[in-house]
Order: structure tokens, then sequence, then C-alpha cells
């Protein structure tokens, strides 16, 4: 009549030490689903022929920010235009290496307001990458985009921001193991 | 209620009485020895989190800088919030568990003595090495007790590492405590100790145990991702590497909020034991009091991010934990409801232990009416991360969880020790206690609603006059348990002889065997009718 025993327990603590880690790509596939975050989707992959351009015009901005201790000039080359929907776009970034040394960049999306976010489909993005920087190289990176016709009527104008970091000491962690 | 087993077992308990030594204490696997270990070592690191709060309300008494370095202390706002979370309030909690709930369902020990000494004994170690971070290069955690990355990660001291492997050994201590609890109330109970008549500490307990075992291991894999962050090149909060900061938060909180509960469910057992007892009626409501425990736990699942309500989430998910954070109101209404009308037209006395309860009850409430304000998304932005939000948990924890444990050493002591405290002297040390707390903790509402930050060193002149009122309220606070240690010692040594059932409308078996209770009580089980 009585069973509670220990082993049952212990394997609940173990599921949701497992759960813990679930918490990881549930995090990611929730915000995705939902559209909060801010997070864009990877490359687009589907086809861009059949892309509509229809009349309304929609104002993107465009901001560069830094992690904390970097110190590297990164900026839009244009901060604002102006798209048709379904138009397709490329804008340029310009980041420069101000060190003597060899560096790796990589840049980290988010849109404003969030809930526009699963209509920016970028075909193609700097930050798709890690950007490797020569010692004092300049560097235009390109961003090409268009904008979803399912984009809601009220949002007239977006945000994109790029946060870049510097990951050189990781890379070269990994390039040591090798 | 019982049949005199205690007679019977009397007898049957010479020749197994306690090993002499060091090694009693060691090796023990004895309820009551281990009950009193864990007592004892919360009662230690009370002391010492109490003084580190010392040093935080020296620094905070005048404005500007003078005692200490802001980067000691952050180390001192983290080392207290982890010492009194981790190594004050929990283990004093298993402790009273470990005391009273083999005794208050009837059977003889806990269901797995050998785990119940080994949870203990984890936790000298685990502190041991976490205090010792202080002295070491870089210093020890300095990110505040909820650890949030990239400042536990990126930024952290070197130490971080030590940080986290104490943290892992706490929560295996915890969790073996908890499986030990569960097990023993499931399996343990006299005949006739139905579950609806399980007195209500035991009820509250089993509740927190699952609590335990479902969220100290999602702490034990954050602690881990951080590990990994630091160590193994993995980016889980680094959003360099494609992780994010803001996931920290919620696998924290999803934890973190569990983690309140936690602390507060056992303190709502002792006062439902010392209420009825000091009013003389019988607890008003028990199944609603018990339905409302569940609810309160299963709720404590979907509100973890009302604590992070300013790190930009959507709306729908601002709307969505406001409502669920605001329907906790309900059942703790209904538990407080209950108390105030078990103690309605009651015959009540004032006893310690009564006027930590009563204290518990309205000072509680208090807390949690403040937690009502700031589970309003839209007002929070104000709040956040003010000295509104010290005030808030700290009246939730401090009249919350340590008053409780006053009350139900107050109420148990003669229980355990088989003499009575010295009535005065408690009296005193409650009433020292109870002014000490509110002047220390009311003002930092009205400095938080006018926009003092928490976590600082310093602060603008306009704040000096109620900071000056706070930290003369926490000396009074902090020095007055030292009046509870001497209530302590001078009964042990020399207190009167108490009764059997020294309180006249005590109800339940642990009033069954005598004072002190026997090393071995109900080797045979009682019949409970």
């Amino acid at each position: 009549m009585n069973v509670a025993r220990p082993l049952p327990l212990v394997l609940i603590c173990v599921a949701m030490f497992g759960f813990g880690f679930l918490l990881v790509p549930l995090y990611s596939v929730f915000c995705e689903w939902a559209g909060i975050n801010g997070k864009t989707a990877g490359a687009y992959q589907e086809s861009t022929t059949d892309v509509k351009i229809e009349d309304r015009i929609v104002k993107i901005q465009f901001i560069s920010n830094h992690n904390a201790n970097l110190r590297w000039p990164f900026k839009p080359a244009e901060e604002q235009v102006s798209v048709k929907i379904g138009e397709r776009r490329q804008v340029m970034f310009v980041v420069t290496n101000p060190t003597n040394l060899p560096v790796v960049a990589q840049a980290v999306p988010s849109v404003s307001p969030s809930e526009a976010a699963p209509f920016l489909h970028k075909i193609e993005c700097f930050c798709f990458q890690q950007q490797e920087l020569f010692a004092g190289e300049k560097k235009a990176m390109p961003l090409v985009f268009f904008i979803d016709s399912d984009l809601p009527e009220h949002i007239k104008k977006l945000t994109l921001s790029y946060t870049l970091f510097d990951v050189t000491p990781a890379v070269d962690e990994k390039l040591v193991q090798r | 209620m019982t049949t005199q087993v205690a007679d019977v077992e009397h007898g049957h308990e010479n020749g197994h009485g306690p090993a002499t030594g060091i090694t009693r204490w060691l090796f023990t696997t004895n309820h009551k020895d281990i009950g009193t270990m864990y007592l004892i070592f919360s009662l230690v690191m009370l002391f010492i989190g109490g003084s580190m709060a010392f040093v935080i309300r020296a620094e905070l008494f005048q404005p500007g800088l003078q005692l200490v370095e802001p980067a000691f202390f952050n180390q001192m706002i983290t080392m207290h919030g982890l010492i009194m979370v981790f190594g004050a309030v929990m283990p004093a909690f298993v402790g009273l568990a470990n005391w009273m709930i083999p005794m208050m369902i009837g059977a003889p020990d806990m269901a797995l003595p050998r785990l119940n000494n080994l949870s203990f004994w984890i936790l000298p170690f685990a502190f041991t090495m976490m205090m010792s971070t202080l002295f070491m290069d870089g210093g020890g955690p300095n990110f505040g007790w909820t650890f949030y990355a990239p400042l536990s990660t990126t930024y952290a001291p070197p130490s971080t590492t030590f940080f986290i492997l104490a943290i892992h050994m706490m929560g295996a201590s915890s969790i073996m405590g908890a499986i030990n609890v569960v097990v023993t109330i499931v399996n343990m109970r006299a005949p006739g100790m139905t579950y609806m008549k399980m007195p209500m500490f035991c009820w509250t307990w089993l509740i927190t145990a699952f609590l335990l075992i479902a969220v100290m291991p999602v702490l034990a894999g954050v602690v881990t991702m951080m590990l990994m962050d630091i160590h193994f090149g993995t980016s889980f909060f680094d959003a360099g590497g494609g992780g994010d900061p803001v996931l920290f938060q919620h696998v924290f909180w999803f934890f973190g909020h569990p983690e309140v509960y936690i602390m507060i469910l056992p303190s709502f057992g002792v006062v439902s034991e010392v209420i009825p007892t000091f009013a003389r009626k019988k607890l008003f409501g028990y199944h609603s009091m018990v339905y409302a425990i569940v609810a309160i736990a299963v709720l404590s699942f979907v509100v973890w991010a009302h604590h992070m309500f300013t790190v930009g989430m959507p709306l729908a998910g601002e709307i969505f934990f406001m409502y669920t954070t605001m329907l906790i109101a309900v059942p703790t209404g209904v538990k407080i409801f209950n108390w105030v009308s078990t103690m309605f037209r009651g015959s009540m006395t004032f006893e310690t232990p009564m006027l930590y309860a009563i204290a518990f009850v309205i000072l509680f409430t208090i807390g949690g009416l403040s937690g009502i304000m700031l589970a309003l998304a839209p007002v929070d932005f104000v709040y956040h991360d003010t000295y509104f939000v010290v005030a808030h948990f700290h009246y939730v924890l401090v009249p919350g969880a340590i008053f409780g444990i006053f009350a139900a050493v107050y109420y148990w002591l003669p229980k355990w020790s088989g003499k009575m405290y010295d009535e005065s002297l408690a009296k005193f040390h409650f009433w020292v206690s109870f002014i000490g707390l509110n002047l220390t903790f009311f003002p930092m509402h009205f400095v938080g609603l006018a926009g003092m930050p928490r976590r600082i060193p310093d602060y603008p002149l306009q704040f000096a006059d109620f900071n000056m009122i706070v930290s003369i309220g926490a000396f009074m606070f902090g020095t007055s348990q030292l009046i509870f240690v001497y209530v302590l010692i001078k009964t042990l040594r020399s207190g009167e002889k108490a009764p059997q059932r020294p309180w006249e409308g005590a109800e339940g078996l642990e009033w069954t065997v005598p004072s002190p209770a026997p090393y071995h009580t109900f080797a045979t089980p009682p019949k409970v009718d």
C-alpha cells in the first residue's frame, strides 16, 4: 500500500537535471515560434523568385553596438533606409580592427519591435559567419534582406541592431585543441 | 488519542542510548541527533550571515564610502544572501523535519538514516569551501545571490568554480534530505494515521520535499552550465557564441521561485501547529489548508518570470506572469483567513511561540501585500531592483521563515531538552526582535519607493535619515539574537523540568512521549484513531 521508494525519487531528480538542460533548446524554439526575443531566423531558405513587391513602404533603421569592453569602430554605412515590402535590398556595415593582431568577431542581431522579427528575412548576412579581421583591416560587410508581406499593418518602422562580440579567445582555444 | 506507548518503549530503550564522544555525532543515524546538528549548524550560519549583514548596514549607516571597498561590499551582499538562504533557513527546516516528523507520525526514525547522516555532513564542507573563497585571489562571489550571467561567468572572479561546487554539494544535501522526508511520510506513518489526519507540519514538509526534488536539480543544471561556459568553451549564456544571458535568468528563476516557497511552507506548517495549541481550538479549515499548500506549490512553477519583468519580455508574457502571480494570493489568503479564524473566539494565551506565530501572521501579510504590488508588471518597472524589493523579501523571509523557526524552537524546546525555557527572557527576545525587525525593514519600503537602488554601497543624501534608522534597527535585531542564544544556554543548564505535555492545548503524538524525548521513540507504532 505504501509505495514510496527512494529510486523513483532519484529518477525524478535525474530527469529534472536533464530538464534544466532541455530548457536551453526549449527556450530557443519557443522564442522562435512566438517571434519574441527579437531573434531573427537564419538564412532565408525558400525561393525568392515569386516574392511580390508591394507599394507599402517600411523604414528600417540600423544600430550597431559593441559588447562591453570592445572598442572597435563598427557602423552601418546607411543609418536608415526605406524599402518596399518584398523589395530586396543590400546594406553594408563597416568594421575596423584597430589592433595590431588578427581578430575574430561575431555579430548578434536583434529586431525591435520583436513582433516584426519573423518578417525580416535575410538572404545573406555577415552575422551568419564569424568574421576574421587582419591587423588594422577595415572591412565592409554586406547584409541582404527583404520584408515579408505578412508584416502586420501597424508596423511602419523597425530597428535592426547588431552587437559585435570579440570571439578571438574562444576561436584560438579551438585552434590549439586541433 | 493514543495508547500508552511511551511507557512501553521506555523499557525498550535501555542499552540503545547514544554512543559517547565525537563519534556519536559523526556516525549517528538517529533522527534526533541529526536534527540537533542541523539546528545548531543553522544557528551558526545565522550568526555568520548576520555578521555580514552587520557589515552591510554599517557601511550604509551614512552616505559615502567609509568602511569597506565596494568590491568587498558586493561580496558581503552575495554571501549574506547565499548563507541565509542555503545555510540558515533551509538547514533549520530540515533539522525541524528530522526532529519532529518521525515523532509526529509515530515512526521510530527517518526511513533512510544513513543517507540522513550523509546529507547533514556534506553541509559543513560545502559552506567551508564557499566561505573560503572570501580569502582567495580576486575575492569571493560578488554577483549577488542570484548570480546572473554574464556577471557570474565572463566577469566572475576565479573563485567562482569553488562557489559552483559548493552549490552542487548543498543541492545534493537538500535533495537527499527531501527524498528522506518523502519516503518517511509515505511509508512510515503509524497505523490509522491517514494523510488527512497528518499534522499540518508534516503536510507542508511533504509538499516542500517534492518542490525540492523538482527544482534543486534545475539549480544544479544551471550552475553546471556556468561551469561549462567558464571552463569548457560552451556558450550557454554568451551571446557572442550563440547563447543568451536572459536564458540564465529563466532557468535560475525556474528554480528560484519554487525555492522561495521551499523557504516558507514549513513555517506555514509550524504556525498551523502553534496557533491551535495556544488558541485551544482545532485548526480552522484543515482540508482547505492542505489544498491551499498544494495550490501554492503547483502555481509556483508558472510564475517565475515575474522576477524579470524588466528584461524586455513581450506584453503577453508580462500579462501571463502577472496574473498567475496574483493568483497565488488566493490560496495564501485562504491560509491567513484560516489562521485568523482559528484564533477567533479561542481562549488565547500569549506564550512566546504564540507571540512569534501571531507576529508571523501579521508581518507575513505585510510582505505578501508588497508582493502583490511587485506582481503588477506596469509598476514593477518602478520598483525593480530598489530597496522596495529588499523590504518585500525580507518581510516574507525574516518574520516568515525565521520567526516560524523561532516559534518552532520555543514550542518544541521543552520536548527536545526536557527543560522549560525562561518565559520572560524569551518574551524579551521576542519584543526586541520584533521592534528591531520592523525598524530595519519597514523604512526600506520608503527609500525603495523614493528610488534607492539595492546592492549599492553608497546613496544620495536624501536617503540618509531612513538609512540610519534602518542600520540602528538592524544592529538591534542582530544583537537580540544573542538573547536567543542566552535563553537556549540557560534552558539547557538550569531550566525547570518540563512535563510530557507542557502546553495545555497541544495535541499530537509528539506530546505522548516523555520530555526530553527518549533516544528512541515509537519502536512499537502507536495506534491513531
